[in-house]
C-alpha cells in the first residue's frame, strides 16, 4: 500500500491577530502543519499499520513548507518531498502536484478537507481530477479492502458509505482520528532524514485566483451584559432586547 | 458572459442553498446584463424544476443520469464542463456545500478555471475584473480575490446570500449526456433527524463544557422553537456529547447565523474562529471572565440550567398570547 499525504504549513490557530506582510502573505513564525493535514497523515500512519507498504508526504509552497513535511516525518511518514513554487493559487498547485505524482506509484493519496488558514477545499479534488481518479471528501472512516475502498463520508445532511477502486483521493476531516503526538524519538530521526527538493517556477498561462486584499475583520463591538434580579428577569429582558433592539427574532 | 448555475437537490427538492446560488447569480447577471443557466442533473425531470425561474433562472440545462451516477463527483464534472465548454466564456456560481465544493474544484482543474470558495459576495471593480469576497483563518481575516481567464468559478458559502424571487419564464433544454460508469458506488446513507442543517442555519443554540453532561434537550427545545439548529463547541464534541458534525470552530463548521446564542462556551480563539461572523451573538455562562462576552452583543452571566428554561418560558409565552 503506497500513501501519499499532502501537508501544508498555515498560521497557528492560537494567534488572534495574524501578522500580514506587503505582498499579502502571512508572515509570522508562529506556524503548525494544518489540523486537517494531521488527519490525513495519522489515517496513513495507521493504514500502514495493517497494509504495509510506505508513505510520503508532500507539500507546495514556500520555504516555511519544509516545516510541514519535517513534521510529517517525524510522525512517521518514510519519505518527504518539498516542491516550492513562486505563487500560492491552488489550481497551479494541484498542477505541480499532479505532474509529481505522475511519477511515484502510489494507491492512495490522502490530503485534509481544507487547510484552516484559505479554507477553500480545492487542491485535494483538483488534484484528483487531473489524476484522472475519484475523489471522496469529508471522510469520517476509512476501511481498505484488496483492490478498493470504502469510506465514510460526512455530507450536509448526515453520512453515507461509499466505494471505489483504488487509487482514489481521500480528503480528511474531524470525526476520522485523533492525530498522535510528536514524539522526541521522531522528531530526532526525522532531522536525519533527507527531504527531496525541487524548485517550480511559474511558467504556464492558467487563469488566476489572485489575493487582492487582505484585512483584520472588525472587531466586534463589546455588547452589554443583561442585568436582573432572577433568571426570569434576565431571560425576560435578553427576549425584549432581541425582538426590540436588535430586531433578530420575531415573536 | 452568461452565468451559469450548478444546482444541488435532496429528495426530489432543491435544496435552499441552491435558491441563493441561484438568486445571487441573477442579481448579477443583471448587473453585468446577462442572463442565467441552471443546470440540473437528475433521473427524471420533475415538476420541481420549475423552480429554478422562480429564484432568477431563464433557462435550465436538464442532464438526465441513472441514479447510481448522482453520487460520482467526476460524471456532474464531464457533463458540466461539456455544457459549460460550449461556451467562450463563463461565470459558474454553485453553494459551497459539501457536493458542490468538490464539483468546483474538479471542474477548475477540468476547465482550467480561476476558482474562489466559500464566498459571501460577489462583484464587479473597475477594470471589470470579477471580485470576491470570503473569510480566512476562520473569519480573523477578510480577503478579496480577483478572478481572471475564461472560466470563473464562484462557490458561495451557504448561507451568505439573500433568496429573491424573480419569477422568470423558463425555457427548459433536455439533453443526453454519454459518461462512463460511475466509480464511486453508494452503499448506503444515514440521514440526519435534524430538520435544519447546521450550516445554512439562521439561529444557533450552542453548547460546550458548561452543559457538564451529554443531554443537549434543553437546546434542542430553544433550536426547535427558533426554528435553529444545535451546535456544538469543541469541548462538547471531544466529551463525546455530541456528534462532530455538530461541531462550531477552526476544525469544525463555520457558521455566520442571524442569532447564536452560546450557552457554557468559554470562548477560545478557535471556537469564536468558527462562529465570529454571526450577526448577533448572546452568551449564557457562569463565569463572568469568559472571553465569549467580549465578543457577545448580550451576556447574561449565570448558570445556564437556570437561564435557557427561563427563555424557553418567555417565547412560549409570547407565542401563546
Amino acid at each position: 500500500m503506497e500513501t501519499v499525504v499532502l501537508v501544508k504549513q498555515v498560521p497557528s490557530t492560537e494567534l488572534d491577530k495574524i501578522p500580514i506582510d506587503q505582498d499579502m502573505k502571512f508572515k509570522t513564525d508562529d506556524m503548525i502543519m494544518n489540523p486537517y493535514c494531521e488527519m490525513a497523515l495519522e489515517e496513513a500512519l495507521r493504514i500502514r499499520e495493517t497494509h504495509r507498504g510506505s508513505i510520503t508526504v508532500i507539500s507546495v509552497g514556500n520555504q516555511n513548507a519544509e516545516d510541514a513535511v519535517r513534521t510529517g516525518l517525524a510522525m512517521g511518514a518514510d519519505h518527504g518531498i518539498l516542491i516550492i513554487t513562486d505563487r500560492p493559487d491552488q489550481l497551479w498547485i494541484a498542477k505541480i502536484l499532479a505532474r509529481e505524482l505522475k511519477q511515484i506509484p502510489f494507491d492512495l493519496i490522502l490530503a485534509g478537507d481544507r487547510s484552516i488558514d484559505q479554507d477553500s477545499s480545492i487542491v485535494g479534488p483538483a488534484l484528483a481530477d487531473l489524476l484522472d481518479i475519484p475523489s471522496i471528501t469529508q471522510v469520517v472512516g476509512i476501511k481498505i479492502f484488496d483492490s478498493s475502498i470504502q469510506c465514510i463520508r460526512s455530507v450536509d445532511r448526515g453520512t453515507d458509505r461509499v466505494e471505489a477502486s483504488l487509487p482514489v483521493l481521500c480528503t480528511a476531516t474531524r470525526g476520522l482520528n485523533e492525530p498522535r503526538c510528536l514524539s522526541l524519538k521522531g522528531i530526532m530521526k526525522s532531522k536525519k532524514m533527507k527531504i527531496k527538493k525541487r524548485e517550480v517556477f511559474y511558467s504556464q498561462d492558467i487563469p488566476k485566483s489572485k489575493i487582492v486584499s487582505l484585512k483584520y475583520r472588525p472587531e466586534r463591538k463589546s455588547g452589554r451584559i443583561i442585568e436582573g434580579d432572577s433568571a426570569a428577569e434576565k431571560a425576560e429582558e435578553l427576549i425584549r432586547a432581541l425582538t426590540i433592539e436588535a430586531k433578530v427574532i420575531k415573536i | 458572459m452568461k452565468v451559469f448555475v450548478i444546482t444541488e437537490h435532496f429528495n426530489s427538492k432543491f435544496k435552499k442553498s441552491t435558491f441563493e446560488a441561484l438568486s445571487k447569480a441573477r442579481r448579477f447577471a443583471d448587473l453585468i446584463q446577462s442572463s442565467v443557466t441552471a443546470i440540473v442533473i437528475r433521473s427524471k425531470i420533475e415538476n420541481f424544476l420549475q423552480e429554478v425561474g422562480k429564484y432568477g433562472a431563464h433557462k435550465v440545462v436538464f442532464a438526465e443520469v441513472s441514479d447510481s451516477a448522482q453520487y460520482d463527483s467526476n460524471i456532474y464534472t464531464t457533463i458540466i464542463a461539456e455544457i459549460i465548454q460550449k461556451e467562450k466564456q463563463a461565470i459558474i456560481v454553485a453553494s459551497a456545500t459539501t457536493q458542490g465544493r468538490e464539483i468546483c474544484a474538479r471542474l477548475c482543474a477540468r476547465i482550467d478555471a480561476s476558482i474562489a470558495m466559500n464566498c459571501l459576495n460577489i462583484r464587479e471593480s473597475d477594470q471589470g475584473n470579477l471580485v470576491c469576497k470570503k473569510e480566512m483563518c476562520g473569519g480573523k481575516i477578510i480577503s478579496e480575490i480577483e478572478l481572471t481567464g475564461n472560466f470563473k468559478i464562484i462557490g458561495l458559502r451557504p448561507g451568505a446570500a439573500e433568496i429573491t424571487v424573480a419569477n422568470t419564464d423558463l425555457q427548459i433544454e433536455k439533453r443526453a449526456f454519454k459518461v462512463g460508469k460511475p466509480r464511486l458506488k453508494l452503499i448506503s446513507k444515514n440521514v440526519n433527524k435534524a430538520e435544519i442543517d447546521l450550516a445554512s442555519a439562521d439561529y444557533i443554540v450552542s453548547g460546550g463544557a458548561g452543559m457538564g453532561r451529554d443531554d443537549f434537550s434543553l437546546l434542542t427545545k430553544l433550536a426547535s422553537l427558533l426554528n435553529g439548529a444545535v451546535g456544538a463547541s469543541r469541548s462538547a464534541v471531544d466529551r463525546g456529547w455530541r456528534p462532530f458534525s455538530d461541531q462550531v470552530g477552526q476544525t469544525g463548521k463555520t457558521v455566520s447565523p442571524d442569532l447564536y446564542i452560546a450557552c457554557g462556551i468559554s470562548g477560545a480563539v478557535q471556537h469564536l474562529a468558527g462562529m465570529i461572523g454571526s450577526k448577533v451573538i448572546v452568551a449564557i455562562n457562569k463565569d463572568p471572565d469568559a472571553p465569549i462576552f467580549r465578543v457577545a452583543d448580550y451576556g447574561i452571566v449565570g448558570d445556564l440550567f437556570e437561564i435557557v428554561p427561563e427563555i424557553i418560558r418567555d417565547i412560549e409565552k409570547k407565542i401563546s398570547v
